[in-house]
């Protein structure tokens, strides 16, 4: 099964939602749709879903052109952020109402409500009505109706957002086996770079209403396209600079320089823009983290199992993500060690040199 | 400003409330510092939301005492008590311009606009908004009208607290970042006494100096992010505290030494008290090691999460479920493989509460 939109696009009155988008997601792994807010996740989920007229292009579902169809004719489910239950219907006839609208046989609903509700954990819960629950609960029961229902393509629309912290990382974990082996396209929209990893499969990084890159999820945050993919794809902010490059040598306009690689080495000499994420800049120096910057603390953050520093360095606002606890002190300049096998160069257009 | 002391707090929304159940915060005592960075840390629930109020005053506790510095305010409204709060959602003026957003607290209270100038001027530097200033509002993006509200709560220098409830669920991570870093600087730049209220471990531990952790109307543990992460006073911290959270392994313990399915595992350093059958053993995933050879404890590789800077491992031993971080390679899925447990940072829960010391001279 697949879902293939070609060069499709979406404008409300002047201004434009989605741009000439073609990408094809397939069934077996998560698609995740990674932006910031604004970027067009939302938008282009509403015109996956049929929610949301095409200005332009092709939305191919299993093999058929569903562009001009409305969302009810696609056999596709949507999640969205806030939870969305038939608050009159009990947690069954939540679950069990895409089954009625098809037509299904009673009994056989009862099995496959049932079967939804052994997996979402929500069994005790069938009888009550949805505002009795706990968000977690209620999100579990938009979920399962989702399952339910054995769509062509699933729509997540960052359906975690209004959990709690720890209860996020439970459903997150469980999600993809939900959903594996049950043939649907799924499609999981997220602001979170860390969410994107944990749940794998391929993912689109999305910035002012286009695809920036496309790809299995741990190959394009090793290898971003360009500035921008590398830039949606980290978070604290990746770290970036603009260096010289001449011969084998680099160098930051704070007069730093090192040897880089072969790769890096066998660039035109010029002007590049060095990028570098916050876990290889080290508080210390190693065999790995060797180049030394000094920079100025401005803020430190703790999270109990890592440090982080923000610093400014020579007007650039760089962060250190180091794991253990590091004291700093603020307002004082301290050296900081980055590892230059982990150094992205970008050309001035913006496109990945090495 | 003042230090803030809770005594012998309980609170109930029941009329006659009979039993421990019936009440939303069990028994609080707690004092906040005057000038402390605080965040209140618990799952939907949890109480943490019934206490914050009561600081406010929105609630008058059901039994107990709120004191500012030595004068009780548990009878004393809202307006009364002389606090600043930041909520969930912006609360500006879309109407006005962000200079009269941030003055409106100041000239409230009648303040001259020299002062009102003064302050503004230096609330909106530290803010990094000097530009906005006589922009109205309504045109702000969502991150900075709540920047704005930040600023309205920290423009008087005379309150006794600051409170941030959930300030940054509606910011996009990437904002909510430096919204973080710039409240975290802002603290460290005005000395106010400041309560942040979350259920998000990440930024509960990364603002403040001390967090208080919630559970069921019960402050659970109350310490640096450090010591939360070292050594979780209780499983329910471990849990709560760390993404994956803390293993906690069934474990049976005989004659001072714990056993998981019948195989001794090394704690930290003597059991406390007098423990002996069914109890926990916890262990934080960064100190679990994998190996394929070695000793430690026989599992099956389950899962694997590649997250960049490291990899999570899921593994089960036993039928429970391990989690480690490894940096560098991990196995692959469905190998036979030993855990071992790095036996400094192992250790023992009965009852769900810590049990064991750390070994003499560590």
């Amino acid at each position: 099964m697949s879902l293939e939109l070609k060069n499709v696009s979406k404008r409300v009155g002047q201004v434009t939602h989605v741009k000439d988008t073609s990408l094809t997601l397939e069934t077996g792994h998560f698609n995740v749709l990674l932006g910031e807010t604004g970027a067009g996740k939302t938008s282009l989920i509403k015109l996956m879903a049929g929610l949301d007229s095409l200005a332009s292009g092709q939305i191919i579902l299993n093999g058929r052109d569903v562009s001009g169809l409305s969302a009810q004719k696609r056999n596709i489910s949507l999640v969205h952020q806030f939870f969305v239950n038939y608050p009159h219907m009990t947690v069954f006839d939540n679950i069990a109402s895409p089954l009625k609208v098809a037509g299904v046989a009673k009994s056989e609903i009862a099995d496959r409500v049932e079967e939804a509700a052994n997996i979402l954990k929500l069994k005790p819960y069938l009888k009550r009505n949805p505002h009795e629950l706990s968000g977690g609960q209620q999100q579990r029961t938009a979920l399962a109706r989702a399952i339910v229902k054995e769509s062509d393509a699933v729509f997540l629309d960052e359906p975690l957002a209004n959990l709690d912290y720890k209860l996020r990382e439970e459903l997150r974990d469980q999600l993809p086996e939900l959903f594996a082996g049950r043939g649907a396209v799924v499609v999981y929209a997220t602001s979170e770079p860390e969410e994107a990893l944990l749940l794998g499969g391929k993912t689109a990084l999305m910035s002012d209403g286009h695809v920036v890159q496309f790809g299995p999820t741990a190959d394009i945050y090793r290898k971003p396209k360009d500035l921008d993919a590398a830039k949606v794809f980290s978070n604290p902010p990746i770290n970036s600079a603009p260096v010289t490059k001449k011969g084998n040598t680099v160098t930051l306009n704070t007069g730093t320089s090192w040897t880089v690689n072969e790769a890096a080495a066998a660039l035109a000499d010029g002007a590049y823009t060095l990028a570098i994420r916050p876990n290889h800049v080290m508080p210390v120096e190693s065999s790995a983290h060797t180049v030394s910057l000094d920079g100025t603390v401005q803020v430190t953050e703790l999270s109990g199992s890592e440090s982080s520093a923000h610093f400014d360095m020579d007007g650039q606002s760089w962060v250190s993500l180091s794991p253990g606890v590091h004291p700093y002190n603020v307002g004082e300049v301290h050296t900081f060690y980055l590892d230059p096998n982990h150094c992205f160069f970008f050309a001035p257009d913006g496109q990945l040199a090495a | 400003m003042a230090q803030i002391t809770l005594s012998n707090l309980r609170h109930s929304y029941h009329p006659n409330p009979s039993s421990d159940d019936d009440y939303a915060l069990k028994k609080i005592d707690l004092t906040w510092e005057d000038g402390g960075a605080y965040a209140l840390l618990g799952p939907s629930g949890c109480g943490k939301s019934t206490l914050l109020n009561i600081i406010s005053g929105l609630l008058v506790p059901s039994e107990g005492k709120i004191l500012f510095g030595d004068q009780d305010v548990t009878a004393l409204p809202p307006a009364k008590r002389n606090i600043a709060q930041v909520f969930q959602f912006p609360v500006i003026y879309d109407t006005m311009t962000v200079y009269d957003n941030l003055a409106f607290p100041l000239r409230n209270r009648g303040r001259d606009e020299d002062i009102v100038k003064e302050r503004v001027t230096a609330i909106a530097e530290m803010l990094e908004v000097t530009d906005m200033l006589s922009t109205r509002a309504a045109n702000l993006s969502p991150d900075n009208k709540q920047k704005i509200s930040m600023g309205r709560g920290l423009v008087r220098q005379d309150v006794n607290v600051v409170m941030f409830d959930e300030p940054l669920t509606v910011i996009d991570p990437h904002l909510k970042w430096k919204l973080r870093s710039k409240l975290k600087e802002l603290h460290q730049r005005v000395k106010a006494t400041m309560i942040y209220v979350t259920h998000d471990q990440t930024e509960a531990l990364t603002f403040a100096d001390q967090v208080v952790v919630m559970e069921e109307g019960e402050i659970v543990q109350i310490g640096t992010p450090v010591e939360l992460f070292e050594r979780p006073a209780h499983t329910f911290v471990g849990h709560f505290i760390g993404s994956p959270g803390m293993n906690v392994l069934p474990c049976s313990v005989k004659d001072g030494s714990a056993y998981f399915h019948g195989e001794r595992v090394d704690l930290e350093g003597p059991i406390s008290g007098d423990v002996d059958g069914a109890a926990e053993v916890g262990i934080r995933p960064e100190f679990v090691s994998v190996s394929t050879s070695g000793s430690g404890v026989d599992a099956r590789v389950r899962k694997v999460a590649d997250i960049g800077r490291h990899k999570v491992v899921e593994a089960i031993a036993n039928d429970s479920r391990v989690h480690a971080i490894l940096e560098g390679e991990a196995p692959n899925v469905g190998d036979a493989v030993k855990l071992d447990f790095k036996q400094s940072q192992t250790r023992l829960y009965k009852d769900g509460w810590l049990a064991s010391t750390p070994a003499e001279g560590v």
